[in-house]
């Protein structure tokens, strides 16, 4: 079994033009930097992306749209980017907007092997057009499908050689979802240890969901809105 | 005088009630965090996947790794727990958080709330809004009852694209606060200084007013 390459090139290596990309993280919390700076190098084009957030103008998933890479977004809120909001408006770039609990959950769904669930979030809105509705005791709810992705691609705290992933602080979000959910599931991570050094008791993702392993480098991990109070 | 953003933030802070988890959104529903009442235990819930969120950190100890739905750098406190975002809102769902506090650009009378879009001006999403109209037991809308062109924001019809329909259950803004009755905005207190006149002038949704109405205390 050997999940374990050599970093972000060689992971993404066979990413075509035009695939379906999920991506972890939430603002720029716990997002997959080297893969993404591998993907702005190689200048793959014409991507789907499924990620909360679409970055700021000059870093996480900002840098793919600057380079016009990115096709169209899933995502639920892409307030922080001035190019994404122009891109949009001009109409150069697709987005779909769903609701944060729903996209989750659609990611979900595909890991867990499920076409479609029923949600309620979005009822009586425009997130309902062209939607199948039913009743469940007394509610309506909307039927929402499992994404499909081609690759899924996450950034984790600790991973092993077999592929087990454990995420840190608020940085895990999406990602366990992602990775579980992705035909291709690639993990940088920070750091990568031999197989048998994870406490089986700590593992969010099982390594039978991640194709391809790295130990990541030069994590800038930046803080989009630092916040903090005075001592004393 | 009208109220002032924390003031707004103090008012709703006294709903909250010993055992709650609450989910406080971005904006003056992030100051109530400042005003939880002593001797009430509560619960702060953050969508992005925390429970048990702290205060700010102090200067120097920031993680990068720990940040609240409004990407602020935050802390954990004792029984803090993290999860994913499926099981965030999963809880959210599940009717498991009691109290949601939100911003809202309109309110209807009816309790539909608009929050996420201004088609062809503001397009930044609705982040977690949408599940948690949909599925929480207690909203309370915290905002500016008049936009800055001094038009009303408590509605008979929302006139942006929705968020979520008949979902409101309070509206707490710089004027009063206002309960969501099948009579449209109950207005139960006035804030100090402003009248009920004012109140009226500054309501295009239906109201009435509380024969107990009050003027708050903050």
């Amino acid at each position: 079994m050997k999940k374990v390459v050599s970093g972000a090139d060689e992971a993404i290596h066979d990413i075509p033009s035009g695939a379906t990309l999920m991506m972890g993280g939430f603002g720029l919390c716990g997002i997959p930097e080297n893969c993404i700076a591998a993907i702005v190098k190689k200048g793959i084009n014409n991507l789907t992306c499924i990620s909360n957030n679409a970055g700021v103008d000059d870093f996480g998933i900002g840098l793919m749209l600057h380079k016009r890479q990115v096709k169209k977004m899933i995502s639920s809120y892409v307030g922080e980017n001035a190019e994404f909001e122009r891109q949009l408006l001009s109409g150069e770039l697709e987005v779909d907007l769903i609701p944060q609990g729903t996209l989750a959950t659609r990611c979900m769904a595909a890991g867990y092997g499920m076409p479609a669930v029923w949600l309620l979030a979005g009822i009586g809105t425009e997130v309902a057009e062209g939607k199948e509705i039913r009743n469940f005791n007394g509610k309506e709810y909307l039927l929402e499908m499992a994404f499909d992705a081609d690759f899924a691609i996450v950034k984790a705290w600790k991973g092993d050689t077999q592929g087990n992933l454990i995420f840190k602080g608020t940085a895990r979000n999406f990602s366990p979802l992602m990775a579980m959910a992705g035909k291709v599931t690639i993990a940088e991570v920070e750091h990568l240890v031999p197989v048998g050094e994870l406490d089986p008791n700590e593992i969010h993702v099982p390594g039978i969901y991640v194709h391809r392993i790295f130990q990541g480098k030069d994590y800038e991990k930046r803080i989009e809105n630092r916040t903090v109070r005075k001592k004393g | 005088m009208a109220l002032t953003k924390e003031q707004i933030a103090k008012r709703i802070a006294q709903e909250l009630q010993d055992g709650f988890y609450v989910n406080l959104g971005i904006g003056i529903p992030t100051l109530v965090a400042n005003y939880i009442p002593e001797g009430v235990d509560v619960v702060l819930q953050s969508e992005n996947g925390l429970l048990g969120m702290g205060p700010f950190p102090y200067e120097g100890e920031e993680d990068p790794d720990l940040i609240n739905a409004g990407k602020q750098t935050v802390t954990t406190i004792p029984g803090s727990a993290f999860f994913d975002s499926a099981m965030s809102f999963g809880m959210i769902r599940a009717g498991k958080v009691d109290l949601t506090v939100l911003g809202a650009m309109e309110v209807a009378d009816n309790g539909d709330i608009a929050n996420w879009k201004i088609p062809k001006k503001l397009v930044k999403g609705m982040g977690g809004a949408m599940d948690l109209v949909a599925a929480a037991k207690n909203i309370i809308v915290a905002m500016q009852h008049t936009n800055p062109k001094g038009e009303s924001k408590l509605l008979p019809k929302c006139t942006l694209p929705i968020t979520g329909v008949h979902c409101i259950k309070k509206v707490v803004t710089d004027l009063g606060v206002f309960d969501i009755t099948p009579e449209g905005f109950r207005c139960i207190e006035y804030a100090p200084g402003v009248t009920v006149d004012e109140i009226k002038t500054k309501t295009l949704g239906r109201l009435v007013i509380a024969d107990d109405v009050k003027e708050m205390v903050v």
